[in-house]
Formats: structure tokens, C-alpha cells, sequence
């Protein structure tokens, strides 16, 4: 099979890999490159575990062409904090008990990042839409809408606590 | 000196006697690595050289295989090994073996007749997914296409297929030699004889679908130490290794399992069919394989809660006690045992609620149908009769004419009251739920109702152990299903006149059927099921309905009258949500009709 060598930017790091024809981002990130962040849990686009960025926007790494993010940069759940320093969303979920088996929260944290990106003041409505397309199983969702409203709220007042 | 006492002398400083715990935040000890994305989960972990295991499944619900080829598949590029089901060193087992309950009935890999669509009958493993995938396609199955049964009574019937060779009456056998699990307490038929009132309802609940965000899985590696290592999405490590270890004849000494972070099992990870499928695959290629169900198989084959049936028949007296009450109950276990014929054991252990009632019969039946087998979820065994008793107990107030809360607290059971598993009940709350509930709700109670506590009233003549009635040769009752009286079942058809007062509940579902009988092409996905999303705000057309039962719990299922809320999702729709619909005359079939989401 013919393999074509994609390079992107993983996290802010440099990264580089061949990739099949038809591979998806998902089986790339986890395989190749060794990110086990984004998680699988359907397949077909349906539950949001497998989340990430790709150049700012909220994409789902399973229905993602890994070649299609050539130049690109990647960001996943594994490159949210800032060496041991927590990102707000990460401690936010950490205090309010918004995870509890963990298995939807990398994807979770992923469609919470884009949207406090793109709207750090959001109404609860907002941010109900905003995870629209992740599924949580055990958690339930109100204890992650209630963790991503603090983190808004920590980001809008600045400096960490 | 106890191991109470130990606890507190070694562990004094560890933990406060006075535990308080409930009601406070507290900080979970694993969800560092939830939030960082590193809890490793069984297929968070990489390794050189893994090879991928699939399944050839049936495509029929009830099929004899004639003959596989599967030389295409073999000669296909990146195909290591194809698995027959003689690879298999002991090809038959039944999960409760390990406790000795139950016959073996159940292969890994089908050898001849299927019982269920999905089954499997040849593993293929391969280099990648993708050429494991490929290969499954190309091995050609000639299937003998059997008659099939979905339906609890039709497999009861003489007539019925045989799904399970090894209980061809369809029904799991109980000690030994009968088709049910029994109850007697006291003599249900004098007293049914001598009541003002007889109330009767049948009550179905479908199956439930686990859903968990991790599909079932396992990745088995072979060590140089002549071990094999696990890693498994098990939420039973220890049953899986030792189911494991008894299909492929392994000393358990020889399985290594690493697991714990479950991405979400509800119950559906119990079963142990990845785990021996894995290592089974690692022994043959000495590679380290995967077997992972993607998310189709986990819709379609992982075990779900089973679908039940109750038929509920109440004797009331004068003021509303209810003084006798008889179940016939039906455990559809899918086409072998698995956990099932517990979950009878526990459900008769259970009745009838949490009510004093001096009279109790119930035969229960677990039954074999070609339905996927069924298997644990949360509290099940439990759940699906109390959602009958709980739509039970609405009707029987509505023939009493009392309010239902005031008829449950009349009817609840009381500190020193004896059950009808001949155990006293002590540390009983029912009556203080049911006001707590009502004053929380804003439900009017009467006082009488408001001064009943649970700590007294009980015991006396409530704490004896009533006369079991037997019959001429001194047996409580019939061994078998067809020494049954000739009385039809409620609900089945045409019956005799019932007696003055009767009240006769219509079919009431608890669930929607989430499998089984999907119409060509709709593969099972997350989108064509009710995955609780979200919760949204009702519709106007779907809004409020006009009577909403009173102790209503807040973790209603998905459905046209109750709203999916978030906190429990996996929790099967309750009686309040059921009867809200019966009561807002929704038709069942607009009530089926909401089971899809498109």
C-alpha cells in the first residue's frame, strides 16, 4: 500500500509519519504517533471521544483523513496543560467531579477548549450546544457544564487562583 | 479480637470514625489522568508487532452452518491465522460455572448451530483492521437457516423451537429438576377468594443496551516467561482470567490480567468473551493480539439487560390493603445462560417490594430465546420487577380509589414485619421516603398518611410466618410450566369472567425494543439508538403530561413524556415515566415510533 509522508505540528511539536491511504487521524494519532488522548468509541462521528483541534477548529480524528491535516497544527487533550501546570478546563473538571470513568473527557475537554476560544463569556446555552456531539455515559452532563462555565469564568479573571 | 477491632487499632490514623462523607465534594483519586488524557485504558497501550483478531458472525437469528471456506481469506495478504472453532480447547462453558450454578451451554466459537444474530463461528487475525476486516468478508459461511423464536411465551410453547440444546425446554433448570423459580408465603388463592378486590396488570420491559463509551475489548501478549499478560476492559478481572484459564484449558497461574480503568460498563463488561478470544489468538500467532468489538458489535452482541414480563395479580381488601399477590415472571435470557438464571434467583428474592403483604406466589422463569444473551446491568434481576410492581402499586390505588402515596405507605412494609423470604425487616424507610418525596413534590398528604411511621406498627401478628399451602401429595406447588392451572395468563387473550371489581392493566413497556428485528441496513450505531445526548427542554407537543405520578424519580429515560435528564443515563425508563404515558393515552405505537431518532 502506498504510504505518504505527512507533517504536521502535534501539541506545538513537530511531528512527521507515513501514513496509508484512507488511514483516519484517529488510528495516526494513537498508533503512529503514540497520542493516546483522543479515544475511540464509535467510529462514525457519533460520540465525540476521539475530539481534537485542527488549526483552532473542533474536528472529530475518527471521519478525519490523516492526510488531510498536512501543515496543520493538531492539538489533543494530552497537550492542554502547560508542563504540570493544569489548563483552567483540566482543574475546573478535576474540582466540579466532571469525570468520572474519564474515557469521554479527552474529547470533552477538546470541544470545551474551542469554544472558550472562540467565546470566553458563553451562556450555559452555549456551552450545552457546544458539546452537542459528546457523549457522556456515567458522568452526566451537568456536573461538565457546570466545570466549563468556572473555567470560563477563571480564564476571564486572569491569572490562576 | 474481630477485624473490626484490628481496623481501628492499625488504621486509627487513617481514617476518622466519624465518616462523613455524603452530601461533601471530594476529589476523585484517578482523575489526574482522566483530565491530562492519561488513564491508561486496555487499548492504551502500543505494542510492536499487534496483530488484530475479527469475527465471522451470523447474519441469522437461529442457523445450522453446513460448511465454512475460508481459503480466500487465508490467502489473502496480511492474514496470519484463521481460528475454527476446534481451536478452542474446551469449547463449552457457562459464565456461573465458577459457582457452580448452571450446565455449561455456551462456545466460544460457535461449531454448528448459531442462537442468536451475531454469533461467532470463525475468528480471522490479521496484520491490520483493515485486512482482518477484508478477510471476514471473503469467508463464505453456507448457512441452513432455522425457525426462530423472540417471544418469551412462543418459546414456552410445545411447539416452540429449540434454541439451547443443552435446556431444550427452553428454560434454565433449577435444582436440578424445575422450570422456574418458586415463592410461596401463606395461601394467595383462599385469599384471593375472600378479597374485595382483584387487580391484575402485565407489565413488559425491553431490552437495554449498556452503551458503554469504551466498547468491550482486550489486547493478550505473550511474555518470555511462558505467561500470557491481559490488558482488558473487564469490569470482572478475576472471573475473566478464570474463565479464561477453563475454555483454553490454561492453569490460571499462566494469565497475567491487568485492567480496572473501564471506559463506562454498566454491566456489560462482565461476560468474558474478549479476554479468552485474545489470548487464544496471542497462543496461536505468539503475537500480541487485539480483539476489540467496534461499536456495531457492541450494539448488536454485547450481552444487554434482558427483556422481562410480569404478570401481577393483587387481592385487596375492604380498606385497600393489598392481602395477596401472585407473579408469573419471565427472564428472557437470549440464547444461553450467561448471568440470567441469577437474576432470576434475585428478583424472586426481592418480591413483591417493599410491601407486607401475607399472601405471595410467584413463579419465574428463565427462558431462552434467539435474542442476543442478556446479562448484568445495574441492579438487574431487580429493576425490571420493580418497575412492574411500581405501575402495579399506581393501579391497584386507582381501583382502591386512594391517593397513590397514601396506598403505598398503608401497604409499606415496617420494622419487625416479616418479609416474604421469611427474613424480618429491620431498617425500613419506605414510609418516610414516600413523605419526604411528597412534601419535596408538593403532593398533598392526608394526616393519617403524615403520622405513619416505619419504626412502628410493625411486628406482632405482621412478624409471623404464615401456613404454606400445599397440595394433596404435600408440594407447594407444581415442578413444571405445563402443571400449571389451565387459567390463561393476563393479558394473553381471551379469559373467563374475573371477578367483581377487576381492574385489568393493558400492555404497559417500560423501554423501547433497542435490537433485534432492525430493518436491512440499519446497522446498529450510536445515532440509530437512544443514546441519552444531551438534555434538551420538552416540546410543546411533548410537554408536561396531565398526571404525573407523584414519586416521580428525577432519572426518568428518554422517552415523549419524560425528557432523557443527565444524571443517570443508564438507568431504564421507571413506572412513573411508563404510566405518565399510559395516562397522556399516548398510542403505543407513537410510543414506539419515538425509540429512533430518525
Amino acid at each position: 500500500m502506498t504510504k505518504t509522508a505527512v507533517t504536521f505540528r502535534l501539541n506545538g511539536a513537530e511531528t512527521a509519519i507515513f501514513v496509508d491511504g484512507g488511514q483516519n487521524l484517529l488510528d495516526v494519532l494513537r498508533r503512529g504517533v503514540g497520542d493516546l488522548s483522543p479515544k475511540y468509541g464509535c467510529g462514525q462521528g457519533g460520540c465525540g471521544g476521539c475530539s481534537v483541534l485542527v488549526d483552532g477548529t473542533l474536528r472529530l480524528a475518527c471521519i478525519t483523513l490523516a492526510e488531510s491535516v498536512d501543515g496543520a497544527s493538531v492539538e489533543t487533550a494530552a497537550g492542554l496543560a502547560d508542563g504540570p501546570r493544569l489548563h483552567p478546563l483540566q482543574k475546573a473538571f478535576m474540582e466540579g467531579f466532571a469525570a468520572q470513568c474519564g474515557y469521554c473527557t479527552p474529547g470533552m475537554l477538546m470541544a470545551a477548549r474551542a469554544l472558550l476560544d472562540a467565546n470566553p463569556d458563553p451562556a450555559r446555552e452555549e456551552v450545552v450546544e457546544a458539546i452537542s456531539g459528546n457523549l457522556c455515559r456515567c458522568t452526566g452532563y451537568e456536573p461538565i457544564i457546570d466545570a466549563i462555565l468556572a473555567a470560563a469564568a477563571d480564564l476571564r479573571g486572569g491569572a490562576a487562583r | 479480637m474481630t477485624t473490626f477491632e484490628m481496623r481501628k487499632e492499625y488504621f486509627a490514623d487513617e481514617r476518622p470514625e466519624d465518616l462523613k462523607e455524603i452530601g461533601r465534594p471530594t476529589i476523585r483519586q484517578d482523575i489526574l489522568g482522566h483530565v491530562t488524557g492519561r488513564s491508561r485504558f486496555y487499548d492504551d497501550h502500543l505494542f510492536d508487532g499487534l496483530l488484530h483478531m475479527r469475527c465471522v458472525r451470523s447474519p441469522h437469528h437461529h442457523a445450522r452452518v453446513r460448511a465454512i471456506d475460508a481459503s480466500a481469506a487465508e490467502a489473502m495478504p496480511g492474514v496470519r491465522r484463521i481460528v475454527r472453532s476446534g481451536d478452542v480447547p474446551k469449547n463449552l462453558n457457562t459464565l456461573l460455572s465458577l459457582l457452580g450454578f448452571g450446565r455449561d451451554d455456551e462456545p466460544l466459537i460457535t461449531p454448528e448451530t448459531v442462537g442468536y444474530r451475531g454469533e461467532p463461528v470463525l475468528a480471522v487475525i490479521a496484520e491490520t483492521e483493515a485486512a482482518a476486516r477484508a478477510a471476514v468478508r471473503a469467508v463464505r459461511v453456507d448457512w441452513d437457516v432455522l425457525p426462530h423464536v423472540l417471544d418469551v411465551e412462543a418459546a414456552l410453547a410445545p411447539d416452540a423451537p429449540i434454541v439451547n440444546s443443552e435446556y431444550p425446554n427452553n428454560s434454565f433448570d433449577y435444582h436440578d429438576r424445575y422450570d422456574h423459580q418458586k415463592l410461596r408465603f401463606g395461601d394467595v388463592d383462599r385469599a384471593f377468594q375472600g378479597a374485595e378486590r382483584i387487580v391484575e396488570g402485565r407489565y413488559r420491559m425491553s431490552p437495554i443496551e449498556q452503551a458503554p463509551m469504551e466498547t468491550c475489548g482486550a489486547i493478550a501478549v505473550p511474555e518470555s516467561n511462558d505467561r500470557f499478560t491481559c490488558h482488558t476492559s473487564t469490569q470482572a478481572l478475576f472471573f475473566s482470567l478464570a474463565t479464561t484459564a477453563k475454555l483454553l484449558d490454561l492453569p490460571s497461574a499462566k494469565l497475567h490480567f491487568i485492567g480496572g480503568t473501564v471506559g463506562g460498563g454498566f454491566g456489560g463488561k462482565v461476560d468474558s468473551v474478549v479476554e479468552p478470544m485474545s489470548v487464544l489468538g496471542a497462543q496461536l500467532t505468539g503475537r500480541p493480539v487485539k480483539f476489540m468489538w467496534d461499536r456495531e458489535e457492541e450494539m448488536q452482541v454485547g450481552a444487554p439487560r434482558g427483556a422481562e414480563m410480569w404478570d401481577i395479580r393483587d387481592g385487596l381488601d375492604r380498606d385497600g390493603r393489598i392481602i395477596a399477590r401472585r407473579f408469573t415472571g419471565y427472564f428472557d435470557a437470549g440464547a444461553y445462560t450467561r448471568l440470567s438464571s441469577y437474576a432470576v434467583v434475585k428478583a424472586v428474592g426481592h418480591l413483591p417490594g417493599p410491601y407486607t403483604i401475607p399472601n405471595v406466589a410467584a413463579n419465574v422463569y428463565c427462558v431462552f430465546t434467539n435474542r442476543t444473551p442478556a446479562t448484568a446491568m445495574r441492579g438487574f434481576g431487580i429493576t425490571g420487577v420493580d418497575f412492574a410492581i411500581e405501575c402495579q402499586m399506581d393501579r391497584a390505588a386507582e381501583a382502591a380509589g386512594l391517593d397513590p402515596v397514601a396506598f403505598r405507605i398503608l401497604n409499606a412494609y415496617r420494622d419487625g414485619d416479616m418479609k416474604a423470604h421469611r427474613r424480618l425487616a429491620k431498617n425500613t424507610a419506605l414510609i418516610e421516603c414516600c413523605q419526604v418525596a411528597a412534601e419535596k413534590a408538593g403532593w398533598p398528604l392526608d394526616g393519617t398518611a403524615l403520622s405513619q411511621s416505619s419504626l412502628s406498627g410493625g411486628g406482632g401478628a405482621r412478624a409471623s410466618v404464615p401456613e404454606t399451602a400445599t397440595d394433596g401429595e404435600g408440594r407447594i406447588g407444581e415442578r413444571r410450566r405445563r402443571a400449571l392451572p389451565a387459567e390463561p395468563l393476563a393479558g394473553s387473550g381471551p379469559r373467563g369472567r374475573l371477578p367483581e371489581g377487576t381492574i385489568r392493566g393493558s400492555d404497559v413497556a417500560a423501554a423501547p425494543p433497542q435490537r433485534m428485528d432492525m430493518g436491512p441496513g440499519s446497522g446498529p450505531d450510536l445515532e440509530s439508538f437512544v443514546v441519552p445526548p444531551l438534555p434538551a427542554a420538552p416540546s410543546p407537543a411533548t410537554g408536561p403530561v396531565p398526571h404525573q405520578p407523584p414519586i416521580a424519580p428525577s432519572t426518568a429515560a428518554s422517552s415523549p413524556a419524560a425528557p432523557a435528564t443527565p444524571t443517570a443515563p443508564a438507568t431504564p425508563a421507571t413506572p412513573a415515566a411508563g404510566d405518565s404515558m399510559l395516562a397522556a393515552r399516548l398510542r403505543r405505537s407513537r410510543f414506539l415510533a419515538g425509540t429512533r431518532r430518525r
